[in-house]
Order: C-alpha cells, then sequence, then structure tokens
C-alpha cells in the first residue's frame, strides 16, 4: 500500500473523459444524489454555522429578539472580549509548547522502532510491535488512575515543575503524548517502510553505513510523505486533546487551550454568544489547518487503516 | 531489551535450522549494536513505564484500597472493590448500560451511513471534495469542541432546537435536552453519531478505492442491480477495512469521554465507565481502588476487541 493511492480522489479528474462518453444528458439518479448529498452536507455544517452565527450577533440583541432571529448587527465584538477577557493566548501557548515537541518526538521515536522492526530480523520484532500497536488501542481510561499516582511520585527538578513532580508540568503532558502516540505512528509507519525495497538500504550497508547512517541518510528522506501525514494528524490530536490534561494538569494555567476552555467557559465565557465566539477561536488553528492540509490528514487516519 | 544478544544467541544453535537468520545483523559493529538497542530501546521504555506499567498496576491495585497517601497506606482486599461495584455501587450499571447503547448506536446508525456516503462520494460524482469536506469536517474537532458547539443547538432555554419548536415554555412543553434522561444521552448521541459518520466515510473511501473496479463492472455485465452488485460484490471485497471499522467503532464506544464529560458531566443520566473512572480520580472522594477496578472492566471489555485485531493484523507476518 502506497500512499500515493489513499487520498480519496485522486482518480477522478483522470477517469472523466471515459465518463463522459456515455452522452451528456442528465441521469435523473444523479439530481436526486446531488439534492440528498448537498441537503445532508448543509445539514451537517449547521452546528458550527449555528455557532459561528451567534458568535457574530451582540449579546443585547439576542437577549430580546431571541437566538432565532434575523441578526441586525454583525460585528466581532464577542470575539475580541473572548480573546480580552479569558487570556486565551497563554492557553494557545501551553499548547504550542506542548504540542510542537510532543509531535516531534512522537515521529522521531516511532520512525526509530519501526526501522528497527522493519529493517533488522530480530526475533522480539512481532512482539514489539504488538506492544505498541496495542498499547494505542487502550482506552486512555484504563491507565490513568495509576498515571495519575505515578505522576505524583516522579520528582522533577524545580526548574522544570513548580512543585518538584511530573504531575501538573507541561512536561508531564508531553510525555504521555509520546509514549500514548507512539504506538498508532509506530504502526503506521512500519507499515509504510515495508514498502520500501531491501535493497536500497542493503545496498547502504554493502557501502560500508552504518545502523545511524542507513537511518538518517536512507530511512528518514524517504518517510516524507508519511511523517507529513502523520504530522498533520498528531498535531490536530495531540491539539485536541482534552482528557490527559483534565486529569494531569491541576493548575488551570497550565492547561492547554481545549481543556482549559471548561474553565474559561465558566468564568469569562457568561453568555451562549461569548462560549461560541470562544469555541470558534479554539477550533480556528485546527480549520486552517483541516482545510489546508486535509489531504495529508486523511491520509494520515487511512495510512493506519490499510495494511502493507 | 538487549537486540545484540538476542541476536547472536540465535546463530549458533539454529543457524543450520532457520535459512533466514538475520545475516545482517553479524555483520553489525558493537557501535551499530549499541544504536540500535538505544533506537528501540528508548520508545519502548516510554511505552512501557507509562503505558503498560498502569495497565497493570491497574489491575494490582482492584484488588487494594488505598487513599492515596503513602504507599504503605495499600491494603489488599480481595474482590471486595468488584463485589461493591457490581452490587452496591448506582452508577455502575447505569454506565455498562450507556457505554453498550453506544456501541449498539454508532455501530447501527453512523457507520452504515458513513458507508453509504463513502459509495455514493465513490462514483466520481462532482463537488465529491465539497461533499467529503463537509462531513469529515467533525472529525478535526476536539470531541470538547463537539460538546460546546451542541450546547448551543440543545439548550433548553434558547438553545436552536427548543426555540424552532418552541419547546422551552417552562408552563408548556419544556424538552430538557440537557439535564433529562434519556433526551440527554439521545443529544449526545446525535453529536457523537455526527462525528463517528465523518470518520467511517473516510475509511470507507479509502476502502472502496481498493476495490478493483473489474468487479464492478463485471457484475453490471452480470446484470446485477446496483444494490446486487453492493451486496454481492462490493461488501465482501471492503472485508480488510471492516475489521479496521469494527475496532475503530469499539474502542471509540469505550474511550467515549470528552463530548459528554464537556455537555453534561455525565450526570442525570449519561454516565460512562470512563466517567466514572474519572470521576474517582479527580472527584471528591478519590477511592483508586474502585477506579482501577472499573478500569480493569473496562481493560477487559477492550482486550476481547483489542486481542482479535491483532491476531488478524499481524497473521500475515507471522506467516511471511
Amino acid at each position: 500500500m502506497t500512499a500515493t493511492t489513499l487520498a480519496p480522489d485522486t482518480a477522478q479528474p483522470r477517469s472523466r473523459p471515459e465518463k463522459s462518453s456515455r452522452g451528456r444528458r442528465v441521469r435523473p439518479g444523479r439530481i436526486v444524489l446531488h439534492t440528498f448529498l448537498a441537503l445532508t452536507a448543509l445539514a451537517w455544517l449547521v452546528p458550527i454555522l449555528w455557532a459561528v452565527y451567534t458568535s457574530l450577533r451582540p449579546y443585547s440583541e439576542t437577549q430580546s429578539h431571541g437566538y432565532l432571529s434575523w441578526a441586525h448587527t454583525l460585528n466581532f465584538s464577542n470575539f475580541t472580549a473572548a480573546w480580552q477577557q479569558s487570556g486565551m493566548l497563554h492557553f494557545f501557548w501551553n499548547t504550542v509548547l506542548i504540542a510542537v515537541p510532543a509531535v516531534l518526538l512522537t515521529l522521531l521515536l516511532s520512525a526509530f522502532v519501526a526501522f528497527v522492526v522493519t529493517k533488522y530480523d530480530i526475533k522480539i520484532n512481532l512482539f514489539l510491535l504488538m506492544l505498541f500497536t496495542a498499547g494505542n488501542l487502550l482506552p486512555q481510561q484504563v491507565i490513568i488512575t495509576p498515571l495519575y499516582r505515578l505522576y505524583l511520585l516522579i520528582g522533577l527538578p524545580s526548574s522544570i515543575s513548580d512543585s518538584g513532580k511530573m504531575y501538573d508540568t507541561l512536561f508531564g503532558l508531553i510525555v504521555i503524548h509520546i509514549a500514548f502516540q507512539s504506538g498508532f505512528c509506530t504502526f503506521v509507519l512500519s507499515n509504510y517502510m515495508k514498502t520500501i525495497p531491501a535493497t536500497l538500504s542493503e545496498a547502504a550497508v554493502v557501502d560500508g553505513a552504518s545502523v545511524w547512517q542507513t537511518f538518517s541518510r536512507i530511512i528518514l528522506p524517504l518517510l516524507k510523505p508519511a511523517m507529513a501525514a502523520l504530522a498533520t494528524l498528531l498535531s490536530i490530536w495531540i491539539y485536541n486533546d482534552f482528557f490527559w490534561a483534565i486529569v494531569l494538569i491541576s493548575n488551570g494555567d497550565n492547561m492547554p487551550i481545549t481543556s482549559a476552555l471548561k474553565n474559561l467557559s465558566g468564568e469569562y465565557f457568561t453568555n451562549d454568544n461569548l462560549v461560541a465566539a470562544g469555541a470558534i477561536i479554539t477550533a480556528l488553528p485546527t480549520l486552517i489547518v483541516y482545510f489546508l492540509l486535509q489531504r495529508q490528514f486523511v491520509s494520515g487516519l487511512t495510512l493506519g487503516a490499510e495494511k502493507g | 531489551m538487549t537486540v545484540g544478544t538476542s541476536a547472536d544467541a540465535v546463530e549458533p544453535g539454529r543457524a543450520g535450522l532457520q535459512p533466514r537468520a538475520p545475516k545482517r545483523l553479524r555483520r553489525l559493529t558493537g557501535r551499530d549494536k549499541t544504536v540500535l538497542t538505544l533506537m528501540t530501546g528508548v520508545p519502548t521504555s516510554l511505552m512501557v513505564v507509562f503505558v503498560w506499567v498502569p495497565a497493570l498496576a491497574s489491575i494490582l491495585l482492584s484488588f487494594t484500597t488505598w487513599d492515596g497517601i503513602g504507599l504503605d497506606s495499600i491494603k489488599w482486599v480481595g474482590f471486595q472493590n468488584y463485589h461493591q461495584i457490581f452490587t452496591i455501587y448506582p452508577q455502575f450499571w447505569p454506565a455498562v448500560w450507556h457505554n453498550v447503547i453506544w456501541l449498539v448506536v454508532l455501530a447501527a446508525v453512523p457507520t452504515p451511513f458513513g458507508l453509504f456516503l463513502a459509495y455514493q462520494l465513490d462514483k466520481r460524482i462532482r463537488f465529491s471534495r465539497f461533499y467529503q469536506s463537509a462531513f469529515f469536517l467533525p472529525v478535526a474537532i476536539s470531541g470538547a469542541l463537539i460538546g460546546f458547539v451542541w450546547e448551543l443547538i440543545y439548550n433548553p432555554d434558547h438553545g436552536l432546537i427548543n426555540s424552532l419548536f418552541h419547546t422551552n415554555n417552562p408552563n408548556g412543553t419544556y424538552l430538557d435536552w440537557v439535564g433529562h434522561y434519556p433526551l440527554n444521552l439521545i443529544a449526545v448521541l446525535v453529536a457523537a453519531s455526527w462525528r463517528h459518520t465523518g470518520y467511517m466515510m473516510i475509511l470507507y473511501l479509502a476502502g472502496l478505492k481498493s476495490v478493483d473496479p473489474g468487479l464492478k463492472d463485471a457484475a453490471a455485465v452480470d446484470g446485477a442491480n446496483e444494490w446486487q452488485a453492493f451486496r454481492h460484490v462490493i461488501f465482501p471485497s471492503l472485508r480488510p477495512i471492516n475489521v479496521v471499522v469494527a475496532a475503530v467503532t469499539v474502542i471509540e464506544s469505550l474511550r467515549a469521554f470528552d463530548i459528554v464529560y464537556v455537555f453534561n458531566k455525565g450526570e442525570n443520566g449519561t454516565q460512562l465507565l470512563s466517567i466514572l473512572i474519572t470521576d474517582n480520580i479527580i472527584g471528591e472522594a478519590s477511592r483508586i481502588g474502585y477506579g482501577s477496578a472499573i478500569a480493569v472492566i473496562l481493560l477487559v471489555v477492550s482486550l476481547v476487541v483489542i486481542i482479535p485485531y491483532l491476531i488478524v493484523t499481524f497473521r500475515k507476518e507471522r506467516r511471511a
């Protein structure tokens, strides 16, 4: 399975000519289908559009006319209010501090394991691969109680942790993201590496390349498409994580944005208009990544679903 | 984790028996072996220490009571936690029941609907890309945000639904989508299905791409109608993706947490096992043994899915 066949609609433009030879007449079936798909797609967007609509309306207006009414005024005042009152920037920054190292290290470490497992014939390979794959499938809640206790037991130097513990630190969140996500990435990357011809690395070995050189000069550059897909997927997943942070962080100031929203909505977002604005601001980075890198996102997901 | 020794151990005795014994490893220098050990050792240690040790510790802790203050206060109590959970913990059976409902609903509604959409969108129709983006959008949004966004729709006083149908009259019809069971369960299931549909659609689209187009043509030549072709030709050839879909659907319904937690904290009849476990950590009464016992139940149920999935996934490799 190569990554290029995975993006769902690559086949479309190529096959159009043969299709049109069947004639230009509009088939009634297609009209029904398009009507159905268009209406369903619109219905699918209603929750988002409703949030956008609510966020653009002043609270006073929705108070007097109700939320379901024609808008007289549409402006961004809820957005500026939500942004300024809650200090969201700080929480976005926390997310950056967590997500950037977590994504990079997860990819690197997973590539290590996948490389060893696919390119070297070692007895425990299959066991390792299963350990990683199964670890990724566990519900987070299965491990959270002991993990929470573990985080309270592990000491950290005070330069990293105010409390001197792994609990309630960004560092702790980075570590659990790496550990938990490396299962999926190892699985995907090992499937991907199987499609790389063994002759490539064998030639490198013949030329006297060391293990590290084989990995960094031969294999790693070939992983770019899979890495791009996984980086997109991981960024969105880690950005979207809610669970780890609400359990492993106690000080609200240390929370990443997705988890902080719950506190912010109680404290600052006092009406639905502000909640909607806060939710959309929070969704914005994911949505931008989604629209710009949709193909990567999709192929990241489907790479995991298809076996090499 | 000793990559070097395991390879060495294979060599002397079995070299004759196993033609595919690692040739390349023999050529490795000591430094190469160190690099290999580090490359696997570091990620594996992280995985073991932070995922598998806690998973196993859950099992041990589930047979104890512990207030969490000092390791010496751990007391072995045998099956007491389980016994109490099964008999007198009022939240437990409703939570199990809701997880089952989640699974049944996700498997019965959004999964086939996602397949249906994928099948239609795979027909090389115009605007396919736009439709796909719309259906897939919720998958990119966090469960927590989905909870917030749907709150705006379900709010009993001024949410979209109740405003639209005038069901927000405290003296007349008042549908409490957040606080009243089973309305709130339906509400979160709709939100969860909204997301699950897109996920399933994308998986099936990838699956359909790998179906041999010649198969469909052959079915058409044989005079099969669309449904027959789908039922007897397309669907059977989607078997590999169906395994993934089944695993994802079960795991998602066991993992379900964010949407419900944001929506109403799993109170008033929307509780799930995942929420009970979390409440036992960050709730007022920190009952570690209790939380662990529920986690073990969740683990056992998950393994029922994970183990067959691993067998199906890796069977090919063991033969290879």
